[in-house]
């Protein structure tokens, strides 16, 4: 008779948002220099500085909320719940700071900057999605341990 | 005469306040949308945890993507009130 050696308490799992990031940002990394030159050649040197800075700000944004949503799901489910909806307040600020904060800069472009927010939080999301679906559906077929 | 440029004056800084207001309004309405969706992932993942302890890392990982993809309107919303609003 085998023993199950998984989590007993739903505050035992391992920190999956973490990886989940991770993965994110690790795959984020190739990719990165790709979407700088071609802002670049369509808006300029600007566009490229801008899109680096915009995908600065959408890896700084999933990074901060794996911390936070790692950290509470640690401590309490209704720590969690807190910490997930004031969390969603607190990096939306956060991102709206940012680009505010640059906006009248010389470098700065505002239109590569928020297209480079929207495609790379969604392109990234999507990706990982894939990976994941994969890897709960077939958890046999993972392709790389370290992802979810 | 004079009259007139107070009144171009006057409309003027109206229309841009009101401007303002708009975009304000709108990203409001763009965030509140996810705020909700937001405390529907995360109510629900709780529940699945509640229920089904040994499938936390599962559910957390989804409730993780689901939070993100959620938040992912809101930061339409800003971008699209950031483009209209400066530029």
């Amino acid at each position: 008779m085998s023993v199950s050696s998984g989590p007993v308490s739903a505050l035992d799992s391992p920190p999956v948002e973490r990886q989940v990031a991770g993965d994110m940002i690790r795959r984020a990394l190739p990719v990165a220099p790709v979407l700088v030159i071609v802002a670049a050649l369509i808006w300029g040197l600007d566009g490229g500085f801008s899109a680096a800075y915009g995908l600065a700000i959408v890896l700084a944004n999933f990074a901060l909320a794996a911390a936070a949503l790692s950290w509470a799901g640690r401590r309490s489910v209704v720590l969690l719940m807190g910490v997930a909806m004031f969390g969603y307040i607190f990096r939306l600020a956060l991102v709206a700071g940012a680009v505010l904060a640059v906006k009248d800069l010389a470098w700065v472009e505002l239109v590569p900057l928020g297209l480079t927010i929207v495609v790379t939080h969604l392109g990234l999301l999507f990706w990982e999605t894939s990976k994941v679906s994969a890897s709960l559906a077939f958890p046999g077929l993972k392709p790389d341990q370290r992802s979810a | 005469m004079r009259n007139l440029f107070e009144l171009a004056l006057v409309l003027g800084q109206q229309e841009k306040g009101l401007g303002a207001l708009g975009a304000g309004i709108g990203y409001g309405a763009a965030a509140i949308g996810p705020g909700i969706g937001i405390g529907y992932v995360v109510g629900n993942a709780i529940t699945a945890m509640a229920r089904q302890p040994e499938a936390a890392g599962m559910v957390r990982t989804t409730m993780f993507l689901g939070i993100a993809f959620t938040e992912a309107l809101a930061l339409i919303g800003f971008v699209v009130f950031i483009l209209l609003k400066f530029t």
